[in-house]
């Protein structure tokens, strides 16, 4: 659930769509957004969020602190 | 569309020498621009601008930019900057789809009969975006079959991909090696994205080195050919990339292309912020020289941007954005695509011979004399440019060997709006103070003063005439004036390489 995509610093490179094992990742409006039902936080299939882990602008992907943290 | 096609083209057609056309061979016997290259290797790379630096006067290459993700991070690249006055790798004005990649790649193959190669480099990195990048190629090879593919990539996906890029007919495929011992990598490179995994500091460095050491050998044992850029970072890599170009060479890699870092604050890079410098032109030829022994080593490199269109002097993106390209009517009109590359296999030819006619009697002359000289052209391998409109000059090598190409610098146009700015002509002079004369179509009367009081001699008579031949006949002269005294040699500048925004 909890990660977000801060649209003013994405540069619409799509490298986390492509890692995301959830498939929570897609374009909109010229950036890039996770959709909240879908992200696991990677929790079952990495150790670490893929999105978080491959973008390459830091605080670009963060914790969306208005939502619960995932639980399996 | 033969009206594109530059003007020398009307006054000479070709023929007459038994030239064949695209790829054939032609049947004059000389070898031109070939060195010691196999007849497979100089048909792959003769028409490659990349490749060739005899091919570079002559060919023009366009990026399709389809791959915005990348794997690594690099200490010289910053991703979020993106200006369309910027030329430097890595920056792009609008990415593309696939589908929109090869529509691009007709319209500008219709207007520019020079094209010959298409290649993806980026803004990231090709083979993070395998999906993209290959099936762009697939569109492209459906629609235009005569264009070469090529890709560059950073090595780090790169093993997973040979088989692939085999089954795509890329020939060509270039790798970005700047260390290969660990150590020097961590101060290039803070991280890479592999096996699902951020990797950091010398572990990172480990493992991208291992992977492009594989890759090559991968592909050079598959008979694809590699050229290996590295960016030159003083303090960081410089002694070390004699080790990269021994590692390389012992793989197979056909041309090592060793680049100035580009480093100014305002790109916001990590170098650039912390003030890590780029090397000077000497500092970079003496690097190339020290690497050069029977590897080639790549100096005409423009360090392009990853949308780039035309010669490699130039850029064309501008004519060509999604936009104007959407509007235009294309027709591909292979024949004249053909009888283009026929026409330069003459004309290369002949400039060939003229240069070997011109050497009789230098060997003897010149002895150990060692003079470089700058050149203003437009392509085609002449002296075609006005002094006041060149983006760039071409730098020559003259010895007892002829000339040779060594490299390039950029500058600002002195001449704008019909009046020259003293300032730019400054910095024009900063540019070439290391080159002994400046070759030019023409030139005003002012600057070629200021050029003759800052030591550079402005040479107009050999206008139009071709580059090589022309230099040797004006070393003659020159050599002969030394002896009698007319001329002295003095002590040169070390030649400061242009970095900031590109204005056109």
């Amino acid at each position: 659930m909890p990660y977000k995509i801060v649209a003013e610093e994405c540069t619409n490179c799509a490298a986390c769509e492509t890692e995301c094992p959830n498939d929570a990742i897609l374009e909109k409006k010229g950036t890039f957004i996770i959709l909240a039902e879908k992200c696991t936080e990677c929790v079952g299939h990495y150790d670490d969020a893929q999105c978080v882990e491959v973008c390459p602008i830091p605080d670009c992907v963060v914790i969306d602190e208005r939502l619960p943290r995932y639980a399996a | 569309m033969q009206a594109r096609i530059i003007p020398i083209f009307e006054n000479k057609p070709a023929g007459g020498c038994g030239a064949t056309g695209g790829g054939g061979k032609s049947s004059c016997g000389s070898a031109a621009g070939r060195g010691d290259l196999s007849p497979e290797v100089w048909e792959k790379v003769k028409n490659h601008p990349c490749y060739s630096e005899q091919a570079h006067h002559h060919f023009a290459r366009m990026h399709v930019a389809v791959a915005p993700a990348c794997n690594i991070q690099c200490h010289y690249c910053n991703r979020k900057y993106d200006c369309s006055n910027e030329s430097r790798p890595g920056v792009v004005s609008e990415k593309l789809t696939p589908e929109l990649a090869a529509k691009k790649v007709l319209a500008v193959a219709a207007e520019i009969p020079q094209l010959t190669v298409v290649g993806i480099a980026g803004p990231g990195d090709a083979l993070a975006n395998p999906e993209k990048t290959f099936k762009t190629f697939q569109l492209i090879q459906n629609s235009a079959p005569d264009i070469k593919l090529c890709l560059s990539t950073n090595g780090l996906a790169l093993p997973d991909y040979v088989q692939t890029i085999q089954d795509f007919n890329v020939d060509h495929v270039t790798i970005t090696i700047n260390m290969v011992d660990p150590e020097v990598g961590e101060r290039i490179y803070p991280w890479i994205f592999y096996k699902h995994k951020r990797w950091t500091g010398r572990d990172a460095a480990k493992i991208l080195a291992e992977r492009q050491m594989e890759g090559l050998e991968m592909l050079t044992s598959k008979g694809i050919l590699v050229k290996v850029n590295s960016v030159m970072v003083p303090g960081v890599n410089d002694d070390h990339l004699v080790a990269v170009n021994q590692a390389v060479k012992s793989r197979g890699a056909f041309l090592h292309n060793i680049m100035p870092l580009i480093s100014e604050p305002e790109h916001g890079t990590h170098y650039g912020l912390t003030g890590q410098r780029g090397p000077s032109a000497q500092e970079l030829k003496a690097l190339q020289d020290k690497c050069e022994g029977d590897m080639n080593l790549m100096r005409h490199c423009r360090q392009c941007r990853a949308d780039a269109v035309g010669l490699l002097g130039e850029d064309r993106s501008q004519e060509f954005t999604t936009d104007k390209v959407a509007e235009m009517k294309v027709h591909y009109d292979a024949e004249a695509r053909k009888a283009y590359q026929a026409f330069v296999e003459k004309e290369r030819e002949d400039q060939e011979a003229a240069m070997k006619r011109e050497l009789s009697g230098l060997a003897e002359d010149a002895g150990h004399a060692n003079v470089l000289v700058a050149v203003a052209t437009k392509g085609s391998g002449r002296i075609n440019e006005h002094f006041g409109h060149a983006g760039e000059f071409q730098v020559f090598e003259l010895t007892a060997a002829g000339a040779k190409f060594v490299g390039h610098r950029r500058v600002d146009h002195y001449c704008q709006g019909g009046y020259g700015e003293e300032e730019t002509l400054e910095t024009v002079i900063s540019a070439i103070n290391d080159c002994a004369a400046v070759f030019v179509a023409k030139i005003g009367l002012c600057p070629k003063k200021d050029l003759e009081q800052a030591g550079i001699e402005a040479v107009e008579e050999y206008a139009h005439q071709y580059i090589e031949q022309s230099l040797v006949a004006w070393f003659k002269g020159y050599l002969a004036r030394l002896r009698s005294g007319d001329a002295v040699a003095v002590e040169r500048g070390q030649g400061s390489l242009r970095q900031g925004a590109f204005v056109a």
